[in-house]
């Protein structure tokens, strides 16, 4: 007699899970490869992937332009962030509690709020909307995640360290440099990521601070959809998956090795 | 000054309200193995961390080689740190924390490789210099942490309990290896450490301190044989502390009167004189205990009869605590010198006979007035 296996309770909830993450992207997979434009199957075809790579000069310019406001807020804001994370493990100063208390308010502030108050802000200060203003929202949003993420790691190391390398001749900008950054690389990695990947996505306070000729990615599919979904962006979407897999899979690789050998 | 290498004078610091230094002075000789020993929380690292500049007095001075260093930076000073924690730099190889001052100096590549070689030679880890610090054992580690303190050739090495993360077997052979590290490199070693058979091997001198305060430096003989304060006498070795008013002096010797012993030769000079109230010290291993009462005291010896309350049995010697019949306690060394055949044993219950000389009696507390100190003659309430 072959043993029945009868599922169990977390077995159904395993697979409903799995299910609902991926059959979205599952039907867009499979839409990106349809060759009408319809709601039905008509079979296999790159038409859409043509379109994309050879006729959508448009979206690409969106992509750039998303593209360079994520590196550039992200690098500002890891910058940024990590001098304000280590300012705060290492240093007293006058407002150091204000600091780490405000440093988490962008995070949990609803995103339309946050929104609404930068486009007041530029528009109080006179500035023009447009790659500038986005690249200073980004990096205002990014902040506090870098900050998180090289704060944990500061905590996470013996302070003697930091004594030992004053003790052996090293100055407060040998230290920083040879010593503590080092050491809170893979908080510095994941919080760069990280901030990459929200800029990338973000769509509601880039509506807010975008002018003309700064349409990023999520804005000009934002708008492309209200004519319609196209294939197009079925393909693209695929194309982005598999991307973000690419470039994600190796860099937790690396910072699990790095995380192993110190 | 001349001749000292580290001398701090007047040294005070408090955290908050807390006084964790009370005026501490202290002059340390060059090539000297200084230790600082005392009880946990009496102010050791506070001290070292004074000294290595980590942290700032509130009043006082440190000087090292002459020059008065007091409000520098760590490393402006010629001393450097042996850590609890080693704090090795994770993220580098044992090489490059070894070469780490040198490659903050910009030494040449090439003396850098000879420097680190000869460090790590020093200290036995030649075959380990590609290794991270994760992939060594707590020893290694020390060794690592050693090695690089040393590099720069400081004048004087702090080492802040560098032991005490080490099992007791390891401990031991770290000691002798330290040792002899201080005997090649011939600098200052200044040791901190709670455990004072450790400070009692290796040390030329040693520091008792208790509360924020030096309470006695000497070398281990001095400090053990001759304690200037009841709580060196406690805190070091096993102790008999006798106290009451010195009710007779004749020919050197004062008697003694303990509530609980009763009345006590001790022939400690004009430290005793009579009608003072002095606590006094004998150490264990000074006392003869034997089951039949001792031949004839002499001018000298003390004899005191009691119980056996319990035999400790280790190996080279026993250890007896005895009580005595007006409630005093004592306790008593006895080596197994011999074969003991005939010898009979010492058991518990057994009636004993305790003597020892009004020589190996060392005065270490002592009022000229005559209002009782607060201590009383029981050695057992530890
Ligand atoms: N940064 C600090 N803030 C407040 N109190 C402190 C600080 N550093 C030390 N103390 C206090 O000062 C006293 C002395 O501390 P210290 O570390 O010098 O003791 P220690 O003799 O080294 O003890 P141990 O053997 O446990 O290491 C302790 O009571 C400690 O609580
Ligand atoms: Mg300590």
């Amino acid at each position: 007699m072959s043993r029945r296996k009868v599922p169990s309770f977390s077995d159904a909830v395993f697979w409903t899970v799995v299910v609902f993450l991926f059959m979205p992207l599952f039907v867009l997979l499979l839409y990106s490869f349809n060759a009408s434009k319809g709601g039905t199957f008509t079979g296999f075809s790159l038409v859409w992937y043509e379109r994309l790579f050879f006729g959508s000069d448009q979206l690409w310019k969106a992509f750039g332009k998303s593209v360079s406001i994520a590196l550039g807020s992200a690098s500002l804001a890891t910058f940024l962030g990590t001098l304000a994370a280590v300012g705060t493990s290492r240093y007293k100063f006058f407002g150091k509690g204000y600091v780490q208390a405000m440093s988490f308010v962008p995070m949990i502030l609803p995103e339309i709020v946050m929104g609404v108050s930068l486009l007041v802000f530029f528009a109080g200060l006179g500035l023009k909307l447009g790659m500038a203003t986005i690249l200073i929202a980004h990096t205002t949003f990014n902040i506090p995640f870098v900050y998180l993420l090289v704060s944990a790691r500061l905590e996470e190391f013996d302070s003697s360290v930091i004594e030992a390398a004053r003790d052996l001749g090293a100055n407060e900008m040998q230290t920083l440099l040879k010593v503590i950054v080092p050491m809170i690389v893979p908080g510095i990695l994941s919080g760069w990521l990280t901030a990459v990947t929200l800029s990338l996505e973000d769509f509601v306070i880039t509506f807010f601070v975008a002018g003309p000729g700064s349409t990023t990615l999520p804005l000009y599919i934002y708008s492309a959809i209200r004519f319609g979904v196209s294939p197009v962006i079925n393909a693209l979407s695929v194309v982005m998956v598999v991307g973000t897999v690419l470039l994600v899979y190796p860099s937790r690789r690396f910072l699990k090795a790095f995380a192993a050998g110190a | 000054m001349l001749g000292s290498n580290v001398s701090i004078s007047g040294l005070s610091k408090s955290f908050g309200d807390f006084k964790a230094l009370k005026d501490v002075s202290l002059e340390i000789k060059k090539g000297e193995f200084f230790s600082l020993l005392g009880p946990s929380g009496c102010g050791k690292t506070t001290l070292l961390r004074l000294i290595a500049g980590f942290e700032d007095p509130d009043s006082g001075l440190v000087s090292i080689d002459g020059r008065d260093v007091t409000g520098l930076p760590p490393d402006k000073r010629r001393c450097n740190t042996v850590f609890q924690s080693y704090a090795l730099f994770p993220h580098l190889t044992v090489f490059e924390n070894v070469a780490f001052p040198l490659r903050i100096r910009k030494t040449p590549g090439k003396k850098v490789r000879e420097l680190v070689k000869r460090h790590l030679d020093l200290v036995q880890l030649e075959k380990h210099a590609d290794k991270k610090p994760s992939q060594l054992s707590g020893g290694q580690k020390q060794r690592v942490a050693i090695a690089r303190a040393l590099i720069n050739e400081p004048s004087v090495l702090l080492l802040d309990e560098p032991l005490s993360a080490l099992d007791a077997k390891l401990r031991q052979h770290m000691l002798v290896e330290l040792d002899s590290i201080h005997d090649e490199v011939g600098i200052t070693f200044i040791y901190v450490t709670h455990d004072q058979a450790e400070a009692l091997s290796v040390s030329d001198r040693i520091a008792v301190m208790d509360g924020g305060k030096i309470l006695q430096v000497g070398s281990p003989q001095d400090i053990y044989e001759n304690p200037k304060a009841e709580f060196v006498a406690r805190f070091i070795g096993d102790t008999n502390l006798f106290s009451g008013k010195v009710v007779s002096f004749s020919n050197g010797i004062s008697l003694v009167q303990d509530e609980r012993i009763g009345a006590i030769k001790v022939e400690a000079g004009n430290e005793a004189p009579e009608g003072s109230w002095v606590s006094v010290a004998v150490r264990p291993e000074k006392i003869r205990i034997s089951l039949a009462p001792p031949a004839e005291a002499g001018p000298l010896g003390n004899v005191v009869k009691g119980m056996v309350d319990e035999p400790i049995y280790s190996g080279f010697q026993s250890k007896y605590y005895v009580r005595t019949p007006g409630g005093g306690h004592l306790v008593v060394f006895r080596q197994h010198a011999q074969w003991s055949e005939g010898v009979p044993d010492i058991k518990w219950k057994d009636e004993v006979w305790l003597s020892w000389s009004a020589r190996d009696a060392v005065v270490v507390e002592a009022s000229g007035t005559s209002i009782a100190p607060v201590v009383s003659g029981d050695s057992l309430d530890e």
